[in-house]
């Protein structure tokens, strides 16, 4: 188990401290097209990625970085891309919004809302018609579940009985919109019982939490019980897109810092128990800034790609 | 060993074969079994129009019954293409792709350019177009202009079952999203299809009938249509090549250049609205590639833009005919002799 733990708040302090760092990036105007930050969310990805493995897809959101992180994307790989470099998980032809791996099972941060679901109950399909033992999981947000894409891939891994898992992070706004306004019922969960699966609610600044009722969906799904919808409730700490005024909300954010944060909640757990060490656990702190900190001098130092990158990738020779 | 057999058959014949080659190959849509979890499945309808019948039982799990759910199930096979099967889905009538267009324009066809090249999505989505069935607005329209349209699709229009099985073959084959048009007209048509499999590459036209006077390029349901009226010309001393493009993406600039090259003089025939349609696509090639051999005005041989009517006499005023496609190859000869 400490392994685990060591290895989940490494994760998530990744993807704390990559998206810190991107924000303060961005604000240069060195970061080119728009991005969408997942701090504050890093329980959710974290929770459910450690029980995942490379016969395992997950589908993403706009919001992605944290996904792909827990997915075990490569983190150079990613901030290049996010500079538009040559060197970058797509070769800059992706960006923020498209990081993908799909070697490593991550299919993609996704532009459209609601675009994963469906493609999610494929590789769930994949993975039962291979026998893997494989799971398929979409993580959509708050906004994605009002759309029908959502809906119908719900009703069609219900069907196919598939080993589907999805996760409503439900930040509390689409956009700028509120879901307390836009979701028509208390909970995104309720939905499940509409489609004949479980529904969960877990508090999403808790990574045991996210842990665990992940961990029960995850087992389900692998021993052909079938998919399961996990809502995971917490707030995002930075706007939809970075420049976003926030207008529409006050003090949640600051509130969520300073009393639910998730790292902070993690960490006391860990040391009051005695499981891991304060020491230990600011060795990884500095791991990570030194790795950011290569991450972005890397990426910054990168080539750009050419104008012999353009029309490469359309269409396979034949 | 050719035999004749119809268009339905030979797609159906394909889907077998590759099916029993390669197992990643898995079907799926809308009454494919047929009465699903009802007594109806043992006599299964394989899809509205019998495209996929038999093969629910034949190939035991791997043709999968959707609900009607297009956004689902189509994003499901593009899924699915990511992790290693090769689906071909069929969305029953390509009007239908309006609720599931994100998929395809926004998924399947981006992975590979978007990822970086990283990016394997090898889907067939098998779709029913055409006029001709008194079928009306809703389920009689030629949208393969709109796929064409889209970078990183293939975009597949078989004009005969020997070119429809060849091609689905290659379809399936292929590791980029295909688009495969078949129209609902031509699937009871017949005509001779080898027993064994083979592909027809993409991107390589057909040319249908040699000619020195007229090129006439036509699409799909049309190719035989323009072949007839090509007879019909050569009766009156005219010698049409015609050519049938085979895939609209990739097309095969290279052919069509030539012939008109050697014509001077091109008809388009293309069953699809006009507006930016293949005719206009084809037609803005030659006139910017082959201007200079141009004897006469391109002529375009389409329906008008409307909607597709309902009533018999409307809707066969507005399918293209051999009537007029011998017109406008007549009008372009004569133009200047």
């Amino acid at each position: 188990m400490t392994d685990t733990l060591r290895e989940a708040y490494r994760v998530m302090r990744t993807i704390r401290a990559f998206e810190e760092r991107v924000h303060e990036e961005f604000a240069t105007g060195e970061i080119p097209g728009f991005v969408h930050l997942y701090a504050g969310e890093e329980a959710s990805a974290t929770g459910v990625c450690l029980h995942l493995d490379d016969r395992d897809a997950i589908a993403s959101t706009h919001r992605g970085h944290g996904h792909c992180i827990a997915k075990g994307v490569d983190v150079h790989a990613m901030m290049a891309e996010i500079y538009g470099r040559k060197t970058g998980a797509c070769r800059g032809k992706g960006g923020s919004m498209h990081i993908a791996d799909l070697a490593k099972g991550m299919l993609g941060a996704n532009g459209i809302v609601g675009g994963g679901p469906p493609l999610i109950c494929g590789t769930a399909l994949a993975a039962k018609q291979q026998n893997t033992g494989g799971v398929g999981v979409a993580f959509f947000g708050d906004g994605a579940s009002n759309q029908g894409t959502t809906l119908e891939a719900l009703n069609l891994a219900s069907v196919w009985n598939l080993p589907a898992i999805f996760v409503a992070e439900n930040n509390g706004y689409a956009e700028a919109t509120s879901s307390a306004w836009s979701v028509a019922s208390d909970n995104i969960a309720d939905r499940a019982a509409g489609f004949g699966m479980p529904g969960v609610i877990v508090d999403g600044f808790d990574f045991f939490a996210v842990h665990e009722a992940a961990g029960e969906a995850v087992e389900r799904a692998r021993e052909g019980g079938g998919p399961t919808l996990i809502e995971v409730k917490f707030t995002r700490y930075f706007g939809h897109f970075e420049g976003d005024q926030q207008t529409y909300r006050a003090g949640e954010v600051a509130h969520a810092r300073a009393t639910l944060d998730c790292l902070k909640r993690f960490r006391d757990r860990v040391t009051d128990s005695g499981e891991l060490d304060g020491p230990l656990l600011d060795d990884i702190d500095a791991e990570v800034a030194k790795l950011i900190e290569d991450a972005v001098s890397a990426a910054k130092a990168a080539p750009k790609p050419t104008k012999e990158d353009l029309e490469t990738d359309v269409y396979v020779s034949y | 060993m050719a035999r004749t057999i119809s268009y339905r058959e030979a797609i159906n014949e394909a889907l077998a074969q590759e099916m029993a080659r390669d197992e990643s190959v898995i079907v799926m849509g809308e009454d494919n079994a047929g009465g699903a979890g009802s007594p109806g499945e043992d006599d299964a309808w394989g899809g509205v129009l019998g495209v996929t019948k038999g093969l629910f039982h034949k190939f035991p799990g791997r043709v999968l019954d959707t609900p009607i759910s297009e956004s689902a199930f189509v994003g499901a096979a593009i899924g699915a293409a990511t992790r290693g099967q090769r689906p071909v889905a069929e969305l029953m009538f390509i009007d239908f792709m309006g609720v599931c267009f994100d998929q395809i324009f926004n998924q399947a066809v981006k992975f590979r350019y978007m990822f970086g090249g990283n990016a394997r999505t090898p889907v067939v989505i098998r779709t029913m177009y055409g006029a001709g069935l008194r079928a009306a607005a809703q389920h009689s329209q030629c949208l393969y202009p709109i796929f064409t349209h889209i970078p990183g699709l293939k975009v597949v229009v078989p004009s005969n079952p020997y070119e429809a099985k060849g091609l689905l073959i290659q379809s399936i084959r292929d590791d980029d999203p295909v688009i495969f048009c078949e129209h609902k007209a031509l699937y009871d048509t017949s005509g001779e299809v080898p027993e064994d499999s083979y592909t027809i590459p993409f991107g390589e036209a057909n040319v249908v009938r040699d000619g020195d006077d007229v090129t006439i390029v036509a699409i799909g349901r049309m190719v035989a249509m323009a072949e007839g009226a090509a007879n019909d010309l050569a009766a009156s001393g005219i010698e049409a090549e015609v050519i049938d493009p085979r895939t609209t993406s990739p097309l095969d600039t290279e052919t069509i250049l030539e012939s008109v090259e050697k014509t001077g003089r091109l008809v388009v025939v293309d069953e699809a609205s006009p507006r930016c349609n293949l005719a206009t696509d084809i037609s803005a090639l030659v006139a910017k590639e082959a201007f200079g051999s141009l004897r006469a005005p391109i002529e375009m041989v389409t329906p008008p833009h409307t909607p597709v009517p309902f009533s018999d006499a409307l809707e066969d005023l507005y399918i293209p005919d051999a009537q007029k496609v011998l017109n406008a190859a007549k009008a372009v000869v004569e133009y200047r002799r």
